[in-house]
């Protein structure tokens, strides 16, 4: 029984790694050594893809832009939702319950549903090819989960605080940035952890929405070198690399933060 | 009394960015499927349920997306939430490899699917992917297979990568779950002489089956989401061998102008996920009553 259970993870740990291994070793080849041996070591462990990829391509803008939209897009997300949980949580009854269904009614409907209109609408407002555009259609669409993990905290927050804060002659505003928001840190690193790996990774809004150069965020931009690069492996997952770092480099940092913020919108329910 | 008044205006930005950005353009699309609107003029007509009726009796491809939807969400729901049980189970215990093993499974969660979609197109590469020259190395060469471009198999590979994608995450979702499991059960079960799986099926299966409910639910959802993979991976090719109903309706919009048309297809879209989710809930929550 031991045995096949060690077995059985070392299995699944090498259905991870090795994947994993073989493109960042490939990021070191040269075309011509992946169709020799796929899983060799490279012959020398030089940067040469990493220096070519900036050369070639506008990496510096996707990174940029991608950087740019996911911050923005995730502060203000967590801004908007915050104000209308605190909302939720004081008004309480079936008004703050029909405001709660209403806003988590999202999450059941997937993006593809609503993103004819949605594009449409953005076309119309002149917001296609603009960061402003995608920072704005990604805050409204993350609303839904984040107004879900938020209020679902702060309804677990005491009462008898926020009645202290009104003795004390607090406004709702005082309430919220008193007390509402210190005291649902963790609730709130959580949903930005969950909303960055989201806006970082996401492909359709700019799919959608971005045609120009100068506006691609990285995922976007490595969807095109798929075929700029047609069988240059080594080049596209280079780009793979640098668009991933810094999620790998959060990850390694803040495991456990991650853990807990990927898995707060599923588990909240 | 003043008070509560200030604190509608906590809604506001909120409220108008969900509601302009979100709820009208899903109430649009609703609307723009009675229509054959080709997205690209300002004039339509209203056609009734003309595009409802041709995409159920004369739009091969809609159906075969549909059922493509279907094997799909069938495999990853299967197989995603067996393996996270499994690996749940055997990783619950704090001890440092367990940990460090639950943050290597958890690890590609945080990758984009793009970046999953190019790691795995390399991986079932025919002549110079990993699997196949595995198989052939090993002397299993009829197992060696055109993993993506084989029309029959094609949807199950891309489904074993959404597999591979996320049941590190769900094992999170399982392994809080039975560590909420009170100890002293384990031993009543141990002293009463039960077997290993009589103590699974009795005392863990029922304590987690709200855990369970939760991640087959997730991973449905998701499921149906796979787009980005898939449309990174293959474009709903072969021949329509992997095209689902999300890629369906990108193309059918954005490709060949249909706007109409393709809004159709989303507002059945949204009604399939509705009524699973639904269906789902039901028996899942029939099971937790019955434990």
């Amino acid at each position: 029984m031991k045995w096949t259970k060690k077995l059985l993870l070392f299995i699944y740990a090498t259905l991870i790694l090795v994947p994993v291994i073989s493109i960042i070793l490939a990021t070191f080849k040269t075309t011509s050594e992946i169709y020799e041996n796929i899983l060799s070591l490279p012959s020398s462990f030089n940067f040469s893809n990493y220096f070519g990829i900036f050369q070639e391509q506008a990496m510096g803008t996707y990174f940029l832009n991608s950087v740019l939209v996911t911050l923005v897009s995730v502060v203000f997300t967590l801004f908007f939702a915050s104000l209308v949980a605190f909302g939720i949580t004081r008004l309480g009854g079936w008004i703050g319950g029909g405001i709660f269904v209403f806003f988590t009614i999202g999450m059941m409907v997937p993006a593809q549903v609503n993103m004819i209109p949605l594009y449409q609408l953005v076309y119309s407002l002149g917001l296609t090819n603009s960061l402003v555009g995608l920072m704005i259609v990604n805050l409204s669409v993350t609303l839904p989960v984040a107004v879900f993990i938020l209020s679902g905290f702060m309804r677990s927050l005491p009462k008898s605080l926020f009645e202290a804060c009104t003795i004390d002659g607090g406004n709702n505003w005082q309430m919220y940035y008193r007390i509402a928001l210190p005291l649902s840190l963790p609730s709130l690193s959580a949903t930005a952890i969950f909303l960055f790996v989201m806006h970082w990774n996401d492909l359709l809004y700019p799919l959608l929405f971005i045609t120009k150069a100068e506006y691609k965020t990285l995922p976007l931009a490595l969807l095109e070198f798929q075929g700029e690069y047609m069988t240059n492996y080594p080049m596209l997952f280079t780009g793979v690399i640098i668009a991933s770092a810094p999620m790998i480099l959060a990850y390694l940092f803040l495991q456990r933060y991650f853990v807990a913020g990927m898995t707060a919108g599923s588990v909240k329910g | 009394m003043k008070q509560s008044k200030w604190l509608y205006l906590f809604f506001v930005p909120g409220l108008i960015f969900y509601s302009i950005f979100f709820i009208l353009p899903t109430i649009s699309a609703v609307f723009y499927s009675f229509t054959d609107w080709d997205g690209l003029t300002t004039n339509f007509n209203f056609v009734g349920f003309e595009n409802y009726t041709n995409l159920v009796t004369n739009d091969s491809i809609f159906i075969k997306s549909m059922t493509n939807n279907l094997k799909f969400m069938l495999f990853v729901v299967v197989f995603q939430t067996l393996f996270s049980l499994v690996f749940a189970v055997l990783l619950v215990k704090n001890t440092k490899t367990n940990i460090f093993l639950r943050a290597l499974y958890f690890f590609p969660t945080i990758l984009s699917s793009i970046s999953v979609a190019f790691i795995w197109s390399y991986m079932y590469d025919p002549n110079l992917g990993i699997i196949n020259n595995l198989f052939t190395s090993v002397g299993l060469e009829m197992l060696a297979n055109n993993w993506l471009g084989d029309q029959n198999i094609a949807i199950y590979s891309i489904a074993f990568v959404q597999v591979w994608f996320h049941t590190g995450q769900m094992l999170i979702i399982f392994v809080a779950g039975l560590q909420a499991i009170p100890e002293d059960l384990y031993e009543v079960a141990k002293i009463e002489g039960a077997s290993r799986w009589q103590t699974f099926s009795k005392v863990t299966w029922p304590l987690i089956a709200p855990a369970a409910t939760i991640v087959v639910a997730y991973t449905t959802i998701q499921s149906f989401k796979a787009f980005d993979l898939i449309y990174a991976m293959t474009r709903g090719g072969p021949n329509y061998a992997t095209e689902i109903l999300a890629t369906h309706i990108y193309t059918t919009a954005f490709r060949s102008f249909k706007f109409g048309y393709a809004s159709a297809e989303s507002v059945i879209f949204m009604l399939v996920i509705a009524l699973i989710t639904f269906l789902q809930f039901r028996v899942l929550r029939a099971n937790r009553v019955e434990n």
